[in-house]
């Protein structure tokens, strides 16, 4: 298994606060890791500083070659090939959905007009949205725009897409078609990194799990081994919060 | 009253001319330059930052008289000739400029972050971010606020009577003192001002609902 995400004794300060404390983690490549905690416990920072949207103050990261903390390392090849899909979609409010798929390949890849459209409607066939395409974003679901941002993370042909709690932010009805889209991402054998509240996609898709609590990794397991089996009183006592809720 | 435009229409009519090239010329450059200010004034790096605070401050607080006469008076005296209309044009686009980068990162700023970081986790270049997804989103909220700089520069533009910049106030004045019918003459130069602003007025107002 090739590594693709490797940090090394990674720190990550708020002022004074310590968010990310000594991370040792590597994932390799066609993972499904996911990362589950209580809210304020880190995950959030810890995902989104693996394509560089926060800045670690101490320590290697490593992510598809190239090392985040060095201030020579062109971010941008590393966004290149590492896709994000966030809480809150993100989509761009003034494009269509078909513009919001197509646009960076477009302006990034230099994409050819046929091919970027035959891509972007290949993929929004796949997520279930291929009538939606000349849609705005404001007019669209939240779980329909968070199905585009996935596709439109796909369009870039990434090989790691991390996602920040896809479906924290939608309808209970929504969150189902999400997940499908995520399964079938996973299928597809890109690497994923969710930061989720989803202990059902975390048992049944997920491959690995990390409990993340006050900045640490607590846990690092194969998923059935940790929701059966706990080793920490901390994850114990979240998972029992998680099932009496 | 007819009569007095009727007889003074040449110059009324020079006076008209000279003021909507000042305001279409003033609103190009001040539109560029305000929003190239607002632009650094948002940018990540602290020195662009300041650079732009610090012209947005000097031009946002001395009177657009004052700058005017800089450039009709002071700037010549030390390095080049210039006239009335053009020392009055310069002065009103740097005035204005500083009040549309204001208004201009106003909308910048509103847009949210998600926006910016949706771009960039997607592969795109800050100025790309800035130029494909946050700028077309910031003019569009900040149309009604250009709208009222482009009125006011286009009332601003009376400062020009001050440097004989041969504007409509000055044609105004003009006439006024050597036909000593004061008040007709600045209800026709006021009514003249109001085929400008109110079409301009509507027109943003249009966008807007757009």
């Amino acid at each position: 298994m090739t590594p693709i995400i490797e940090f090394q004794h990674v720190d990550k300060y708020y002022g004074k606060f310590h968010a990310l404390k000594d991370i040792n983690l590597t994932i390799h490549e066609g993972e499904v890791v996911t990362i589950i905690g209580p809210s304020g416990s880190g995950k959030s920072t810890l995902i989104r500083t693996m394509n560089g949207l926060e800045k670690i103050n101490d320590g290697k990261l490593i992510v598809t070659g190239y090392d985040l903390a060095d201030k020579k390392t062109d971010i941008n090849k590393i966004r290149k090939n590492v896709g994000m899909v966030f809480q809150h979609f993100n989509l761009y409010e003034n494009h269509t959905v078909l513009g919001n798929i197509e646009l960076a390949p477009k302006v990034v890849l230099h994409r050819s007009k046929e091919e970027n459209e035959a891509i972007a409607m290949d993929l929004l066939k796949k997520v279930g949205l291929e009538n939606k395409a000349h849609m705005y974003p404001r007019n669209l679901s939240g779980g329909q725009q968070q199905r585009v941002a996935i596709a439109r993370s796909l369009a870039m042909k990434p090989k790691v897409i991390l996602f920040d709690e896809p479906t924290s932010a939608l309808d209970p009805e929504m969150i189902q078609d999400v997940l499908d889209v995520m399964k079938f991402v996973a299928d597809e054998g890109i690497t994923m990194v969710v930061v989720t509240h989803e202990m059902g996609f975390a048992r049944e898709v997920g491959n690995r799990l990390l409990f993340f609590d006050q900045g640490h990794v607590l846990e690092d397991r194969k998923p059935e081994e940790f929701f059966e089996h706990p080793n920490t009183e901390r994850a114990r006592e979240f998972l029992s919060k998680i099932i009496t809720n | 009253m007819w009569s007095l435009l009727t007889d003074n229409w040449q110059t009324f009519l020079i006076g008209f001319w000279n003021t909507v090239c000042c305001s279409i010329l003033a609103l190009i450059f001040s539109l560029i330059i305000g929003s190239g200010f607002a632009i650094l004034e948002t940018n990540p790096n602290k020195f662009w930052r300041t650079i732009a605070k610090i012209y947005i401050e000097i031009f946002r607080n001395i009177p657009l008289l004052v700058i005017a006469m800089i450039f009709y008076l002071v700037i010549p005296q030390f390095w080049f000739k210039m006239n009335g209309f053009t020392a009055g044009t310069i002065g009103l686009t740097l005035y204005t400029s500083a009040f549309i980068a204001e208004t201009v990162r106003s909308g910048i700023e509103s847009v949210g972050d998600g926006q910016m970081e949706g771009a960039r986790s997607n592969g795109m270049t800050y100025w790309q971010a800035m130029r494909y997804v946050i700028l077309p989103q910031a003019f569009k909220i900040v149309i009604p606020p250009l709208g009222n700089q482009f009125v006011n520069l286009i009332k601003n533009s009376s400062v020009l009577a001050f440097v004989a910049g041969f504007d409509l106030m000055y044609q105004g004045d003009v006439i006024a003192s050597s036909t000593f019918q004061t008040i007709p003459t600045y209800i026709i130069v006021g009514l003249f001002y109001l085929i400008l602003t109110l079409p301009l007025s509507y027109y943003m107002q249009h966008l807007e609902n757009k």
